[in-house]
């Protein structure tokens, strides 16, 4: 661990046990599925079989008279909302569309669309009943990559979609290109005419999912007062329950949400899917719905992360510094507007400081599932791009990968390609991390010998840098001191990756209390005051600064108390460690206090609440080991570290774990993932065989390299972890692939099959 | 004065000019600014009495979500940016 200025914590970097750890692993942790209510009844959901098709007519009747059926709804039954742009938290979505998505109206705009629900008695009678809806489709043609759907013959998807380019139309005609996207900085004509080597190339991404184990699941009871109560695994309660409240066009205040544990979300459970379809069913009942999504529902019906195809064109001059840089990003939006191409725009070039720069992205609708979020949404497919770019520079300049990054790094004022300028920032830190560990010391040829099994193998090593925002936004926490001296944290930030117990910490150094003395409850939205969505890397941030702030008020209060129980006013009462302290040598530890509290005034509750968005920005550098078997075109992964800035560690074996969880969806994206589709727009691989994602067997230990440049815009110099680890990945395999066998792979996945035939050329 | 960043898709509207300076103490002040130096750029940054859905305001670096309410130091620069999702 590399620190910059640090700071002695008695809590903060300490590895207390989880707090959810002992119901996660003896099964007693209560998940969507787990939910079970009196009188509950089971949805299931029709979906289109076409990728894009008219609607012709619907005929539920035979569904309807099946013994056993409570309910069908339609895209009759789906209020009418109208077109506008809804802010969600970190991004914004509009609301026809999102609408349509969960349930189809006219169209349907990818296979698995859903056309229609039913409820009945138990899953398999409800599943019966939706094969007995008649639909009638008027198949269309589909459009399933962003080169056919920029075309000016395209197949339209949307009649009245226009390309936006900051919230208007720019186009006069109706397009699939939803959005442009446009930054400039300094001369670029200038930039390219100083540069003494330069490199252009086109680099394609495909579709890839988040690949959580627990599937999307819904329970919602329509109560007979009017009163919708929802069930679900969601990164988010109240984004759930402002999206509910959108498309079911129902006030917040007659809807709750209730955050189940999750199993993995990634960015792919923050828009709603099932809950809408689940609220309906049991409006029409009187009944509680549960509805569980199978696995390939999962891959054809949900959100996963776009295919693309990203052109990057770079310059350096002699010395290795770069002089200019453009980029054009095509991201594949799926059916309804709304791709990462813009933060994809934002990163690609945010790692290095240079003068001139253009970027340009298009957000295109295609005949694919609405993309979502996956960890650091957009910014893996660019860093793909041009980090590549900059090994193939490094190579006609004969510099060293390291060296370049260190020359180049963006730093403390650095002016982005989008206009802000970096803060105090650790990207240089994290490429030096690499140059100085053993990894970088070590031989990449340190499994010998090269045949093994008579199978011949090339060794490569590569490295990457990449680059994620992070974010602020809001949280509120509630915190009540017991009588025994422990707290009762109360929190909206569902937990998905170790945040319950990074944000207890935070409220535990801030009192001078032990992190077991603090006890956290995830909420509802009815128990807790408005907490965005656990993403973005935003919840050990926010959350936990909102902990922090709970803590102060918690400490004033004891402040005030102590000075009247010692008589004395609170200028002469001192908080340290745990301890109060007064005049006369007087003193009370926080766990004796706790016991005086309901005799000498009532309890004592402190609030917090943060609105901060100085989140720091997080960088990532990567240096990979790798073997290629050169019969099969298979690739080893043989050593790979991580190295990262995230401010301050508050639970380092969290931080590890999100590092290397990254890394390895990051290997999966690199080496093996894809959707795969015929021609009719059908996914031809929905399931985890084929579908194939890495297990443990297929990496080593991934060696994780902690930097700490404390972020100044936090109270304990925190930066969010969980998303740029899975950005340097695909670019730092695709380069330690061309130093093994010379082969600049510039599509992924880099699979057996594609770069068996790279190398057979 | 704070120095506004014009975002290149709107500089057609200020004469090609990419950052101006405003004495706006506000965001809503300093687009109200902009709106009578050139005439047509307010319909582009807001909805209303709001800003557009999907644009977001950094104030030196930091995004803000007070919208039109945020207020400008002497000397803080303010960008004009879509937001951001992450996952």
């Amino acid at each position: 661990m590399t620190t910059e200025q640090k700071q002695e914590y008695d809590v903060l970097g300490t590895r207390p046990i989880r707090h959810d750890g002992t119901d996660k692993v003896t099964g007693r942790a209560q998940y969507g599925a787990d939910l079970q209510l009196p009188r509950m009844i089971h949805g299931a959901i029709l979906r289109s079989p076409y990728a894009h098709a008219k609607i012709v007519s619907i005929d539920t009747s035979q569904a309807e008279s099946l013994a056993g059926v409570h309910a069908v709804v339609t895209g009759a039954d789906m209020p009418e909302v109208e077109s506008r742009v809804a802010n969600l938290g970190e991004t914004s979505v509009d609301v026809d569309y999102l609408s349509q998505n969960v349930l189809a109206r006219n169209k349907v705009f990818y296979k698995g669309h859903t056309v229609a629900a039913v409820a009945a008695e138990n899953a398999h009678l409800a599943e019966e009943a939706a094969r007995l809806i008649r639909v009638e489709y008027e198949p269309l043609p589909v459009v399933l990559n962003v080169q056919d759907a920029i075309r000016d013959d395209a197949v339209l998807l949307h009649e009245r979609l226009k390309t936006q380019s900051l919230g208007l139309d720019s186009s006069e005609k109706p397009s699939n290109i939803a959005k442009y996207f446009l930054y400039e900085k300094g001369n670029l004509d200038e930039g390219f005419q100083n540069a003494t080597v330069v490199v252009e190339r086109e680099f394609r991404t495909a579709t890839v999912h988040q690949g959580y184990i627990e599937p999307h699941n819904a329970t919602a009871l329509w109560n007979l007062d009017g009163h919708l109560t929802v069930w679900t695994s969601t990164q988010g309660a109240f984004m759930a329950r402002d999206q509910l409240s959108d498309v079911l066009d129902l006030p917040v205040s007659r809807i709750t949400v209730v955050p189940m544990e999750i199993g993995g979300g990634f960015g792919g459970k923050i828009a709603v899917y099932m809950q809408p379809l689940a609220a309906l069913l049991s409006k029409k009942s009187g009944r509680p719905v549960k509805m569980l999504m199978d696995r390939a529902s999962c891959f054809e019906a949900t959100g996963p992360t776009p295919g693309s195809v990203i052109k990057v064109k770079m310059g350096a001059d002699a010395e290795g510094k770069i002089t200019a840089a453009k980029a054009e990003l095509y991201y594949e939006a799926g059916a309804f507007p709304g791709s990462p191409v813009n933060p994809g725009c934002m990163c690609i070039f945010a790692c290095y400081d240079f003068p001139h720069a253009k970027v340009e992205g298009y957000d295109v609708v295609v005949n694919k599932p609405r993309t979502n979020a996956y960890r650091a949404p957009g910014s893996t497919n660019a860093a793909f791009a041009t980090e590549t770019v900059i090994d193939e520079l490094c190579e006609k300049l004969a510099i060293d990968p390291l060296v370049f990054r260190l020359k180049n790094a963006a730093k403390e004022g650095t002016r982005r390609v989008d206009g802000p300028q970096f803060s105090r920032i650790g990207m240089w830190e994290t490429v030096d991390a690499i140059r100085q560990c053993d990894h970088a010391k070590s031989s990449k040829d340190a499994r010998q010998p090269n045949i093994v099994d008579g199978m011949e193998y090339a060794y490569g090593r590569g490295v990457a840098s990449g680059f994620w925002f992070n974010a602020g936004l809001r949280s509120s926490v509630t915190a009540t001191v017991r009588p025994d001296g422990t707290v009762s944290l109360v929190e909206g930030s569902t937990d998905i990756g170790g945040t319950r117990t990074s944000i207890a910490m935070q409220l535990a150094e801030t009192l001078g209390i032990a992190a077991e003395d603090v006890q956290p409850t995830v909420a509802d939205t009815d128990g807790v005051g408005y907490t965005d969505v656990t993403g973005g890397s935003r919840t050990t941030y926010a959350t936990g600064w909102a902990a922090y702030e709970a803590a102060k008020d918690i400490v004033r209060q004891l402040i005030e108390r102590a000075a009247e129980i010692w008589e004395t006013d609170p200028e002469n009462i001192t908080y340290n460690n745990g301890t109060v302290c007064g005049p006369d040598n007087r003193s009370l530890s926080f766990k004796e206090f706790a016991k005086k509290l309901n005799k000498t005034g009532g309890p004592i509750t402190g609030r917090g609440v943060s609105d901060h968005n100085e989140p720091g920005g997080a960088f990532a550098t990567h240096l990979v080991d790798v073997a290629v078997d050169q019969e099969t075109g298979k690739v080893e992964i043989v050593r790979y570290t991580a190295a990262q800035d995230v401010g301050k560690a508050i639970h380092p074996a969290y931080v590890e774990g999100q590092m290397q969880g990254g890394v390895v969806q990051g290997i999966g994206w690199a080496l093996n993932e894809e959707y795969i589709y015929d021609e009719q727009g059908a996914m031809q691989n929905p399931t985890f065989l084929d579908y194939r994602m890495p297990t443990c067997l297929d990496v080593p230990m991934i060696e994780t390299l902690i930097v700490e440049v404390a972020n100044p815009g936090h109270p304990y110099g925190v930066r969010g972890a969980g998303e740029v680890p899975i950005v340097p990945p695909p670019a730092a395999i695709a380069n330690a692939i061309y130093n093994a066998v010379g082969i600049r792979m510039t599509e992924l996945p880099m699979s057996p099959p594609r770069l068996l035939h790279e190398m057979s050329k | 004065m704070p120095k506004v960043y014009i975002p290149p898709l709107l500089q057609k509207i200020t004469d090609g000019q990419d950052m101006i300076e405003s004495l706006g103490k506000t965001v809503a002040d300093v687009i109200d600014d902009l709106e009578i130096q050139f005439p047509g750029i307010k319909k582009q940054l807001c909805e209303g009495n709001e800003l557009k859905p999907g644009l977001n305001i950094s104030v030196d670096g930091k995004i803000s979500s007070r919208g039109l309410l945020q207020k400008l130091d002497e000397n803080c620069e303010v960008h004009f940016l879509p937001s951001v999702g992450g996952g």
